[in-house]
């Protein structure tokens, strides 16, 4: 591998020695000899397996539950329903006061998605969870369903969420994140082109080798040890302690193995309910997805809309620039009023647009709940938005690569979030790969600099 | 629910329970024996973490039941290394970067090996077919081919 030496040379130290050699990872030796551990390598005595009963509908309300023939099922120890739960109401972002809470550990009255947990049955085998869990009897009335963001922010569509009181988050700037710099109006008035385009995206399961689970035992002292595979232990723990009503020093995680997560397994979803099983029958507790559950009830990628309005020159600069986007969160916030918010900062993408206006809207359907993937909230917009970019170029006959370095930002540009750039390397990237694709651009862009406005 | 006893040989070393009829291989490994190197990633034969070798054959232990393997000779990941040396393979996926969060690799290794037992000098369209049971959802696939071939190569050198 060969290291250019030109860029950024004020900055560079040469001491760097790792970037072209293999160095073994810490943790391999571990992953071929099959010692790593992994949370449902443990194993205990006398462990009890957690089962779900969960909703076939996807917007209904609860008359009754009646779980007197599932207790009754050979190997039934205990069955859970939103009653035992402490603190049954609950949203992961309140640690960092992103509220309202506004999802169930188990059902409360209402489901408001397909597969919604209700009722938890805790038993001998896996196999009696499942066949007691069969028996639970839920009466639910059918409730209209709402499955399209905008079908959902239209007036009149059920309310799939009631602790929001409308179908969308409510930010401290209104129905939606807002960005606004410059007069966008102005910029689509003086400019030669207009492009609006509409880019959609379908909620994406990151189908982890290794299904979501936890294995928890009583330490006989009234302090619980949950092995995890989460990706948040942290996070997770002190959720955990809110539902729960219980110290954070009852509470002893164990985790950091994770057998593929890709942000899957950030929702704190298994270990309360586990936790709450081992308290309530003093055993240790494994609650472990299905690859069903895992497909099905994990929290997928967001399906997101998002809706692009540029104004182009001929010259090639885009001055203007206005989105709206859309994250579905499915039936309840998790993580997705932040991927939302990332969304309203990221729209610009890496380019200097003197006017531009945002709006991203987090909205409530009776879909699965989805959260955290891999760069969420910027990775389908930084799709369309590329998509968006090579079609401006198109439309005014500029070479793709070329058009990008017309408009990349540059150190000392203002964002329209208004942080000033700093660090940037975008042009210098794209010097780079015109060379490495064998894409020429003309000289004067591969005389510019991520430094020096010119050119 | 009677009991049923099984009898076979892990890693060459003698093993009996008793367990529930029914009962697959895999969960008999893991949660009756001890032996967690074969992993749960699906429990119905898709994704390969839970491949083992059984009389020399490739097989998924989530799809095998205990019962019909008395008399076995099985083999796992975790009795590929002898006496603190890692198996080829082993040392191939460790030095290649051949592993990311590892829960395939175990069913990966037992899937190369049957392969280099089988056919000592693959073709690299051969360890693509061997491995094509077995899901790596970090999607390392490369490193992973790359290390088996490297195996392949490590091993003809030793027998040369």
């Amino acid at each position: 591998m060969e290291l250019r030496k030109n860029y950024f040379a004020d900055q560079r130290k040469d001491d760097l020695h790792e970037i072209g050699q293999p160095r073994p990872r810490s943790d391999s030796p571990g992953h071929v000899t099959g010692k790593t551990a992994y949370f449902a390598d443990r194993n205990f005595p006398g462990m009890l397996h957690l089962k779900m009963v969960r909703s076939p509908h996807h917007h209904a309300r609860i008359r009754s539950i009646d779980t007197s023939e599932a207790e009754k099922h050979p190997g039934v120890v205990n069955i859970l329903t939103a009653k035992d739960v402490p603190h049954n109401v609950y949203t992961i972002l309140i640690l960092i006061q992103i509220g309202p809470e506004d999802e169930t550990v188990l059902a409360d009255g209402k489901v408001r998605w397909k597969g919604e947990a209700v009722v938890a049955v805790l038993a001998e085998t896996e196999r009696a969870a499942q066949e007691a869990a069969a028996k639970v009897k839920v009466d639910y009335e059918v409730l209209p369903a709402v499955f399209d963001m905008e079908e959902a922010l239209k007036p009149g569509a059920p309310i799939v969420n009631e602790y929001h009181g409308q179908n969308h988050y409510l930010y401290d700037s209104g129905e939606c994140r807002k960005v606004r710099f410059g007069d966008v109006e102005a910029g689509f008035a003086g400019a030669d082109h207009i492009l609006e385009q509409t880019y959609q995206s379908s909620p994406i399961e990151h189908a982890p080798t290794e299904t979501t689970g936890c294995i928890v035992a009583p330490e006989g002292n009234d302090r619980f040890t949950c092995y995890t595979n989460t990706q948040a232990m942290f996070f997770t723990l002190d959720n955990a302690s809110i539902i729960l009503q219980m110290p954070g020093n009852k509470l002893h995680f164990v985790g950091g193995t994770v057998g593929g997560g890709f942000g899957g397994k950030v929702d704190v979803i298994v270990e309360p309910i586990a936790i709450l099983g081992a308290k309530l029958t003093g055993r240790p507790v494994s609650f472990i997805y299905s690859r069903e559950e895992e497909m099905q009830i994990s929290s997928p990628r967001a399906a997101e809309k998002v809706v692009i309005k540029d104004g182009v020159m001929k010259d090639g600069r885009i001055v203007a620039r206005k989105v709206t986007g859309y994250t579905d969160a499915g039936a309840y916030s998790r993580h997705s009023p932040y991927g939302a918010q990332k969304g309203a900062g990221h729209y610009p993408g890496p380019y200097t647009i003197p006017n531009v206006w945002i709006d991203t809207y987090c909205v409530y359907t009776n879909r699965t709940p989805s959260s955290a993937m891999r760069g969420f909230g910027v990775t389908i917009g930084d799709f369309a938005l590329e998509v968006q970019m090579d079609k401006l170029a198109r439309l005014i006959g500029m070479d793709p690569l070329e058009f990008r370095f017309v408009n990349a930002y540059r150190d000392g540009d203002m964002k329209a979030h208004r942080q000033p750039t700093e660090g940037a390397a975008l042009i210098e990237c794209m010097q780079e790969a015109s060379r490495a694709a064998n894409w020429p651009v003309a000289e004067k862009y591969m005389a510019m600099s991520s430094y020096a406005k010119g050119a | 629910m009677a009991k049923v006893p099984v009898q076979f040989t892990l890693n060459g070393a003698e093993k009996a329970e008793f367990i529930d009829s029914g009962t697959t291989l895999l969960h008999a490994l893991r949660d009756k024996i001890g032996d967690t190197s074969p992993k749960g990633g699906c429990h119905q034969g898709t994704c390969g973490a839970c491949s083992v070798i059984i009389d020399g054959e490739l097989r998924l232990s989530c799809l095998t039941l205990a019962e019909t393997c008395n008399g076995a000779a099985i083999t796992t990941t975790s009795g590929l290394s002898e006496g603190g040396v890692l198996h080829p393979l082993q040392r191939a996926f460790l030095d290649a970067f051949a592993t990311q969060c590892g829960f395939c690799t175990p069913g990966m290794i037992m899937a190369a090996k049957v392969l280099l037992d089988h056919t000592p000098n693959p073709s690299r369209d051969e360890v693509v077919e061997a491995l094509s049971g077995n899901i790596c959802r970090c999607t390392g696939y490369e490193p992973i081919i790359q290390a088996v071939l490297t195996a392949a190569r490590s091993n003809s050198q030793n027998a040369a």
